[in-house]
């Protein structure tokens, strides 16, 4: 019971966090401020989802887990080069 | 045997190429064609007998026999009469046009396609009992009429007229196909003839007098009754032949037929008899008054044909009083009238016909239909001349030819009628036989310019384009054969009576006994008081003729702007200004506009029938606790979707919509649907770098970033779709009628031997979905594929062009 109490308070500060993180979306100043936010969220979303996982008796949400954790990265890196210079992909000529 | 001769024109139109082919050269195509008409009209002559003494045949062709469509024929009196008249003045006319149309300029072949069409179509027409078989007769008569119209289709005129008097006839063939489809609701029978057989259930029921007035609609479009006329003077760009054929003595003799066909149903009642005898009579006068204004003799004698179908279907809605009153007395008066319709009917096919051949005549021997330009033609066409006295005296109503006598019966007509004294006869009664006697004054004017203006006069041959000399025999036997008729019915008017008017009329008045009839035909001598009548015509006309040239010219000064052709270009055109103004009204070209159509239908639509059905009912029983994660994802996301929409820079909405995605895969988290989260999570990445290349790819030079502009209808329209949507999601979740078929699906391990459920579906137990959903992404990819490759390609071609 007390288990389920603090996965649900960690539940609730990762809510918390994702809020805040979101805030920086909508007033972050520059783009790169903006990526970052996202990719907090992204990390946050990989918490919160393992916490659910506990909580919910299943590990049926593990590859959610991975999944997210690439999807941020390859994520932050093409919004990275877009900021940085202007194209996600490249051609190579 | 009966339908191999009615569908002979329609079999051999076909044959008309191949003869036109390869016997052209030597022989006018129209000499084959000619054997079509005679050996039809010989063919129905053979009946002749059989319909006198009171016999009627019935033909019947299966067609659609599942639907009780069959092509019945009925032969009557009525539609005998006609088919003579059909066959006859056909053959005729084409004795006309073989010398008439030139053998090397004239696309014969067409000519002679279209007119065997049209005879066929008229006589299909005539000889229908099925309802709906004589309505696709009456369009195919239409159609064929067209394009007789339109035969020497580089005029822009003859183009116009065909297209007139297409809409018009039309308009009303489509009126007539409601006022027949009412009749077959009403009587269960699609049969005319069984129509007859209970005529009470016709005459009692709700519908009969809009079925009445849509019939009547067709019979008066056809038949150039007022004011539906105009689309006649206009038809007068054909070629004279067909112009003598369909628009004197054939076509718009129909809706004459239909109204004869129909006055034994609808005859009887005040409704019917008003508006045939009152529009019959209002035309008589409308068209004799208008021809004075002609100049051009073609046109004179389109108007003239108008007044003169207005008389016959006033005598036909005199006729109609029959039917009313029965076997009585007064039934055999008014008998007559309709008697005098028929009688003018057969009179006027002959003596129109010969006159529009003179017409031809003068227009191919002079290059001038215009009176103005014509005279003195008497020494030079003496033969013409003849034939043009013949039928214009017998039109103005002179003895000794077969106009005065059915004008006779007209203004004995009349004159009964005033002294009817039923259906209000009795207060305004007595227009009728002023009307009648003014507009035969008209008429017997508009004859005698016809005759004297044309033959009449000094010869001024420097104003004729031709140099003018008799016409050759060939074209003038047709004219010669339909004057002597006009002769021969004066003297002998009772053959004609007998054999073929009286069991016409008794087709028409089937409730009256023929015998009483007998003895009103031969009558037609004696000092009456429509001797007198005429006699006043003939003085008081001559007077007015002697003085025509003064007030003839203020006639024509009549202004443009309340002629009928002028409101009726006029509504043509103000119509079509209305429907585009109406079309660039909402077809604005921009897609907001569209999308505030659809979204508002879709909100009218949904919110009224969820209220007039009393729908929006809720039911929070069944649901599910909602818990703290729910409300805290909800929150987040409606703070995710405003971003999107109040975002000052499309970078925050693409970045905010991403966000909301990523929360909608955790909504699938938190309901337990792994698999969903994993697809969400991953489509959500692609589609917002997906955004992000549109992003890049914008354009430079008007690039604004700024905010969505706020508009005050779409705040309302999307509140109320989401509105909308709402309310029917939490109004269909409280409505669950029956228990989901989940179970099933949970056997998946036993059924399937697959663990996961989903994936089961997918590919097991609905499987067809999953493979045109993949077909969808292939068609996407390959669709994007050629949208980038071939892009340069089709900017080049566009270049090129």
């Amino acid at each position: 019971m007390i288990f389920k109490t603090v996965l649900v308070i960690a539940l609730c500060i990762l809510a918390l966090a994702i809020l805040a993180n979101l805030y920086r979306i909508i007033k972050g100043p520059s783009s790169a401020d903006r990526v970052q936010a996202l990719d907090s969220i992204g990390i946050n979303l990989i918490a919160s989802t393992a916490v659910f996982s506990v909580l919910l008796h299943t590990h049926a949400f593990f590859d959610l887990i991975l999944l997210i954790g690439i999807l941020s990265f390859i994520g932050t890196v093409a919004f990275a080069r877009f900021i940085e210079r202007g194209v996600v992909i490249e051609r190579k000529r | 045997m009966f339908y191999t001769f009615i569908f002979l024109p329609l079999i051999s139109a076909l044959f008309v190429p191949l003869l036109y082919k390869y016997f052209n050269r030597l022989v006018h195509t129209g000499w084959f064609v000619l054997v079509v008409p005679l050996t039809i009209f010989i063919y129905l002559l053979q009946y002749i007998p059989g319909v006198a003494a009171g016999g009627t045949y019935k033909y019947t062709l299966s067609w659609i026999p599942s639907l009780d469509m069959n092509i019945v024929s009925y032969v009557d009196g009525l539609s005998l009469l006609f088919g003579l008249l059909i066959s006859g003045v056909g053959a005729l006319v084409i004795v006309y046009s073989i010398f008439y149309m030139s053998k090397i300029r004239e696309a014969l072949h067409n000519f002679y396609i279209y007119l065997l069409m049209f005879m066929g179509a008229m006589l299909g027409l005539v000889f229908s009992d099925h309802l709906l078989v004589l309505y696709g007769f009456w369009e195919l008569t239409s159609v064929s009429s067209f394009l007789l119209i339109s035969y020497w289709y580089e005029r822009k005129s003859s183009r116009q007229g065909a297209l007139k008097a297409l809409l018009i006839t039309v308009l009303g063939g489509f009126g007539m196909l409601a006022g027949f489809i009412m009749m077959i609701m009403m009587a269960d029978t699609y049969s005319i003839r069984e129509m007859l057989a209970n005529l009470d259930v016709l005459q009692n029921h709700a519908l009969f007098i809009p079925a009445m007035l849509c019939v009547l609609l067709g019979a008066f479009t056809k038949s150039a009754q007022f004011p539906f006329g105009i689309w006649l003077p206009d038809a007068m760009e054909a070629p004279t032949p067909v112009s003598s054929y369909l628009h004197s003595a054939t076509m718009v003799k129909a809706g004459i037929y239909l109204v004869a066909r129909m006055t034994p149903i609808f005859g009887g009642s005040s409704v019917w008899f008003w508006l045939v005898a009152g529009i019959g009579i209002i035309t008589l006068l409308y068209g004799s008054l208008t021809a004075l204004r002609q100049t051009d003799l073609k046109a004179m004698l389109a108007y003239s044909t108008i007044s003169q179908l207005g008389l016959i279907m006033c005598l036909l809605g005199v006729g109609s009083l029959a039917v009313y009153f029965g076997a009585s007395d007064s039934g055999t008066v008014f008998g007559v009238a309709g008697f005098a319709a028929l009688f003018h009917l057969f009179n006027h096919s002959t003596f129109k016909g010969s006159l529009f051949m003179v017409v031809g005549i003068i227009d191919h021997e002079t290059g001038r239909r215009d009176i103005r330009y014509l005279g003195g033609l008497m020494q030079v066409m003496p033969i013409t001349f003849t034939i043009a006295l013949v039928g214009g005296l017998s039109m103005a109503g002179l003895p000794p030819f077969n106009g005065f006598l059915s004008k006779e019966m007209f203004f004995a007509a009349v004159n009964e009628v005033s002294q009817a004294g039923i259906f209000g006869l009795s207060k305004i009664g007595l227009l009728f036989p002023i009307i009648a006697w003014v507009a035969s004054i008209f008429t017997f004017v508009y004859c005698m310019i016809f005759i004297f203006k044309t033959f009449g006069g000094q010869y001024r041959p420097e104003k004729l384009t031709r140099k003018v000399h008799e016409a050759p025999w060939g074209m003038l036997f047709s004219p010669i054969l339909l004057g002597l008729l006009v002769l021969f019915i004066f003297f002998f008017p009772n053959v004609l009576g007998k054999y073929i008017l009286t069991p016409a009329l008794t087709a028409m008045l089937p409730m009256t006994p023929m015998s009483s009839y007998d003895l009103k035909i031969s009558a037609w001598h004696g000092l009456n008081l429509e001797l007198v009548m005429t006699i006043g015509v003939i003085v008081v006309g001559l007077l007015l003729f002697k003085s025509s040239k003064r007030w003839v010219q203020a006639m024509r000064n009549y202004p443009q702007g309340l002629t009928l052709n002028h409101w009726y270009n006029k509504g043509l055109s103000g119509t079509e200004r209305f429907s585009t103004s109406l079309t660039n009204g909402y077809m604005t070209g921009s897609l907001r506009h569209y999308l505030i159509y659809t979204f508002t239908f879709f909100v009218i639509v949904l919110i009224s029938s969820l209220l007039l059905l009393y729908g929006i009912r809720f039911d929070f029983s069944n649901d599910a606790a909602i818990s703290i994660f729910d409300v805290g994802l909800v929150l987040g996301m409606v703070i995710a979707a405003g971003t999107v929409l109040l975002a000052g820079n499309r970078i925050v909405a693409i970045v905010a919509l991403g966000a909301l995605g990523y929360m909608v895969a955790m909504f699938f988290v938190i309901f337990r649907a792994p698999d969903l989260a994993l697809t969400q999570m991953v489509v959500e990445t692609v589609s917002t770098l997906l955004f992000l290349l549109c992003f890049y790819h914008l354009p430079k030079l008007k690039k604004q970033i700024e905010r969505v502009p706020f508009k005050l209808t779409n705040l309302i329209i999307s509140l109320a779709m989401g509105l909308t949507v709402t309310l029917l999601a939490l109004s269909a979740n409280g409505h669950k009628l029956f228990e989901p078929i989940t179970s099933f699906f949970e056997n998946s391990y036993k059924l399937a031997g697959a663990k996961n459920i989903v994936n089961a579906i997918l590919v097991d137990f609905r499987g067809f979905d999953t493979m045109l959903e993949i077909s969808v992404l292939a068609v996407a990819g390959l669709g994007v594929y050629i949208l980038v490759h071939q892009r340069s390609k089709g900017r080049e071609q566009h270049e090129n062009e």
